[in-house]
């Protein structure tokens, strides 16, 4: 069984603590994404779990072995690396086949394996040749390659995207994961991209400053984050976040900002008047088409007008003025700026607003959360 | 290109497994006797400049320290001979090559690395070998020439024939670091109007200074270490240099006056072992980047 | 004067005018003198290659080739050795790095006659401080003759040159271990090389090409020595440590066998030659140096 175990890790450089007690357990053939932002310890904490550093305090299992002073060659694990760590004077068949060189195994099995890594990532044309030589993509396989030949218990990826660009990117993250339905070899992937820990894992650990926020599913962390970093780091566009005060209206529960105006809100145990942060996805708002040019606040009687919004119902939104729009082809951006607020709105329809256009904007039910503007904890 | 991430995180590597018993048999104890070997002769050459005469010649005793140290070579090498006057003659022409060698090299990998006219790259090339010409070889021809343009004997000869090997060196190191300055600043200059010699002063000398401190410590080292230019052109001990004057002067028929040798090999090299200590990283860079070109 | 081609031109005017009379005329000029009987004092009149042919019949030229080689091959060869080694030692993730790099490089920058006279010392026949140690050890029974015996000289020149020339080497192939990146390492230990074989698959191979260079300038300083073995020696005893600069020297300036003397320094020019073809070949960009797509 390759499993891997992490119970209370902890990493210091020094007197630097960087990672704060880890608990992570993965299990068997589980493709497991380690993500979070620039310099909370994901690689860190990969790195201990090939060898590479030291655990300073804690323990790591690799299937039932205790690996904490065990080198990394007799740890059973594969690693890709970021800057493809290929040797640049072998060739490729070469750099596959040299961890078998070293063991000593015969010309006919090292030729044998590396023909079935090669078929697999299509690198036949390329054996003779030398890593410089080769295309980003290209060197990104041949490493895939050497870490697929060794036939290890976990593959470990250490942001190995990250240095191509976004079209190729993309295809690699559809043959990894290929790879791994095909191969089902446990895996332990580093990714400060969200996107990819999205589209790429079983499971999902989300990482800040030597702390796990979150581990859970991909849908489990966009539906239910279980605080404002979660929320902010999962999702592109970043969910916005409104600060305001718990209120309860004849609707239900609302949420009501510095200029008056308010949002619907989940239920919650809160008591009213408790400051509050709602978190509401680009995609969750709705655009209540408003005829253009119209400014409630020229119109006499216009504060009538807002009070009575904040009484009753939500259907008809509330007001916010565009500031840039940003089609993509398949849906629009629409960055907002809704009571003091800066906010993206997200929308497959298409629509002819020009900056400075007036709005109205509702929720979806449901889906949205309420954060503790302290901690960032959900409410 | 796509974008790296901003911060990265830091590493110590798997020194860990690696017993400390192991790390001593394999490194430290080496390093130390690396250290012994290389530093040796230095506190050899420092505790007998010290050494009054009857503890340098006593065969009993403990040679590694000295008992009542004494002041006396250096007195007897700074009034009994003329030791000062060849320190004074070693700045002097070490000086002054030094300041000719950098300005022509300036000039000389400007052009070659900036102006790129016709035939810039072979001329690089050419320089390059120049340096590998030795001066075994050419202090001979060199010496009938410094004879025929009457500059024998003095310290002229000196300033004008170290720059053959120290401009070479200087040229080559320069043309490296211009290389590293990104051309876009002379081409903004350029649409700004200025002239070349406006780009040179104004932008890539600066730039380039770390470059010019590498290359300037490393010619006076040179000049300072030279010796057999001395040695043929000049034979009055009022114009030798130090390292000349110590080795023919200093040894008076079979009594070798060890104490003073010694400080004078000392004193003669402190100038350039202080200016080292503070320039050790350029000096560095200066040999690795010439060795890496 | 933005004309390239002439302010390139008169930029280089000054290089170009030192280097070319007091280099490329003087070189031509030795060779000319060695087809001549110059002497000091009286021009020279051409002889064709007598000077040559007399000195292919001298045993102490002779020798002195012989000597040179040694010497060369001999120096470099424990330089390189003990360069890597201690390369690889300064590496480490050690304390004081920086001022142990530093004071390494001393015996480098200290002028090579004045640390002469301290080996000067230390090998005296009467006083040194090695022979002293050793006899207390029990391990000899009276004072070495470092400088005076023919072989022991040898050994003790080389010694010296070695102490000087292993800075060079040192600092310099620890510039280029630096350049390989830790990350080859990594890959390494994860495919299961040992020390050995990390050092043999990856320091070595990818080291070559700055191996080939360093080892070139030390072949070239060491071929051409003239100061450590003029300060130690003089070329002798016996001429067993005559290299061909200092005999060349010795016959030309105390002897006044001008033309004699430049015919001795011009022979060395091939075989310099030869040892700049040889790492030539080094430095030429292997294959996996080459072709380069950007990624």
């Amino acid at each position: 069984m390759a499993t891997v175990k992490l119970k209370q890790v902890r990493k210091s450089f020094g007197n630097t603590e960087v990672v704060h007690g880890v608990d992570v357990s993965i299990d068997d053939a589980e493709f497991v994404v380690l993500v979070g932002p620039s310099g909370c310890g994901k690689s860190t904490l990969l790195r201990m779990i090939a060898g590479l550093e030291e655990i300073t305090e804690g323990e790591i299992y690799i299937g039932d072995a205790l690996v904490n002073k065990i080198a990394p060659k007799e740890r059973d694990i594969a690693m890709v690396f970021q800057n493809y760590a290929l040797y640049p004077h072998m060739t490729v068949f070469e750099n596959m086949a040299f961890s078998m060189k070293l063991a000593g195994c015969s010309k006919q099995e090292q030729r044998e394996r590396v023909d079935e890594a090669t078929r697999i990532l299509g690198l036949g044309d390329y054996l003779e040749r030398y890593p410089r030589q080769l295309s980003g993509g290209q060197r990104q396989r041949v490493a895939m390659g050497r870490a697929i030949v060794r036939k290890p218990q976990v593959f470990l990826f250490d942001e190995p995207l990250s240095n191509l660009d976004a079209k190729l990117r993309v295809q690699m993250r559809t043959e990894i994961r290929e790879l791994h339905q095909r191969l089902k070899t446990t895996s332990v992937y580093v990714t400060h991209d969200q996107i990819e820990a999205m589209t790429m894992a079983d499971k999902i650990v989300v990482m800040n400053k030597g702390n796990v926020e979150q581990v859970g599913s991909p849908l489990d962390l966009y539906d239910h984050p279980a605080n404002q970093f979660v929320a902010g780091f999962i999702g592109s566009p970043a969910m916005n976040f409104l600060k305001g005060v718990l209120v309860t209206v004849s609707a239900g529960r609302a949420v009501k900002f510095a200029t008056d105006r308010i949002l619907p809100a989940p239920a919650s145990a809160e008591p009213d008047g408790r400051e509050v942060i709602l978190g509401v996805r680009p995609e969750q708002l709705l655009i209540n088409t408003l005829a253009s040019g119209e400014s409630p606040s020229t119109k006499p009687g216009s504060d009538e007008a807002t009070a009575r919004q904040s009484s009753v119902d939500f259907e008809s939104g509330v007001e916010a003025k565009v500031v840039v729009i940003e089609p993509t082809g398949a849906d629009t951006q629409i960055l907002c700026k809704l009571a003091g607020n800066d906010v993206v709105v997200v929308t497959r329809e298409r629509h002819t607003f020009r900056p400075g256009d007036l709005i109205r904007l509702n929720v979806q039910d449901g889906n949205t959360c309420l954060f503790d503007p302290m901690s960032g904890g959900r409410l | 290109m796509a974008i790296q991430a901003a911060k990265t995180e830091q590493r110590e590597g798997m020194h860990f497994l690696e017993s400390v018993p192991r790390r001593w048999v394999t490194v430290y104890i080496p390093l130390t006797l690396f250290l012994f070997f290389l530093l040796f002769p230095f506190y050899w050459m420092g505790l007998t400049a010290f050494k009054p005469n009857a503890e340098l010649l006593a065969t009993d005793g403990n040679p590694f320290w000295v008992m009542a140290p004494t002041l006396d070579h250096f007195k007897k090498l700074f009034v009994d001979t003329s030791y000062p006057t060849w320190l004074w003659n070693t700045i002097i022409v070490s000086v002054v090559a030094t300041f000719v060698s950098l300005a022509t090299s300036v000039f000389a990998a400007y052009a070659i690395e900036r102006l790129r006219f016709k035939g810039a790259h072979q001329l690089g090339v050419a320089i390059f070998l120049a340096y590998l010409v030795p001066p075994s070889i050419l202090f001979i021809p060199l010496a009938t020439m410094v004879f025929q343009l009457g500059m024998f004997d003095s310290r002229l000869a000196l300033i004008f024939t170290y720059p053959t090997f120290l401009i070479p060196f200087c040229t080559w190191l320069l043309m490296g670091y211009f290389r590293s300055i990104p051309f876009e600043l002379e081409e903004c200059a350029i649409i700004d109007g200025a002239t070349r010699w406006q780009i040179l002063t104004r932008i890539v000398l600066p730039l380039a200074i770390p470059g010019l401190i590498s290359a300037g410590i490393f010619a006076f080292t040179l000049s300072w270490n030279e010796f057999i230019y001395a040695l043929t052109f000049v034979s009055a001990s009022e114009n030798k240099t130090v390292p000349v004057g110590v080795i023919t002067e200093l040894v008076e028929g079979d009594v070798y006056h060890w104490g003073s040798l010694m400080a004078g090999a000392l004193v003669g090299s402190l100038p350039v072992a202080i200016m080292y200590s503070f320039f050790v990283e350029y000096y560095v860079a200066g040999m690795t980047g010439a060795v890496k070109e | 004067m933005d004309n390239r081609n002439v302010l390139g031109a008169l930029f280089m005017l000054p290089a170009a005018a030192i280097l070319l009379t007091f280099l490329t005329y003087p070189l031509g000029l030795g060779v000319w003198l060695g087809f001549t009987d110059a002497k000091i004092g009286r021009g020279g009149e051409w002889i064709g290659f007598e000077n040559y042919e007399w000195l292919w019949d001298d045993s102490v030229f002779r020798l002195s080739i012989f000597n040179t080689f040694l010497y060369t091959v001999v120096a470099s060869i424990v330089k390189f050795a003990l360069g890597l080694w201690l390369a690889l030692l300064l590496n480490r993730h050690l304390p004081f790095k920086s001022f142990l790099r530093a004071i390494v490089l001393l015996p480098f920058i200290v002028p090579t006659v004045l640390s002469a006279i301290a080996f000067w010392w230390i090998y005296d026949a009467q006083f040194s401080v090695l022979s002293w140690t050793l006899m207390k050890l029990g391990l000899i029974d009276e004072y070495i003759n470092f400088l005076g015996e023919p072989n022991l000289a040898r050994a003790s020149t080389i010694t010296a040159n070695v102490w000087r020339g292993v800075p060079f080497v040192a600092i310099c192939l620890l510039a280029g271990l630096q350049t390989i990146s830790p990350a080859l390492y990594e890959a390494a230990a994860i495919d299961g090389a040992t020390p050995w074989q990390k050092f043999r698959n990856i320091t070595l191979p990818m080291l070559s090409p700055i191996i080939a260079v360093v080892m070139t300038f030390s072949v070239l300083f060491t071929f051409t020595d003239f100061q450590l073995i003029w300060v130690l020696t003089r070329g002798g005893p016996i001429n067993a440590t005559h290299l061909m600069a200092t005999l060349s020297f010795q016959r030309a300036i105390p002897g006044g066998a001008l033309g004699e003397g430049a015919a001795i320094a011009i022979s060395m020019i091939p075989f310099l030659l030869a040892a700049i073809l040889f790492s030539y070949f080094g430095l030429q960009r292997r294959k996996w140096q080459q072709g380069g797509s950007d990624r």
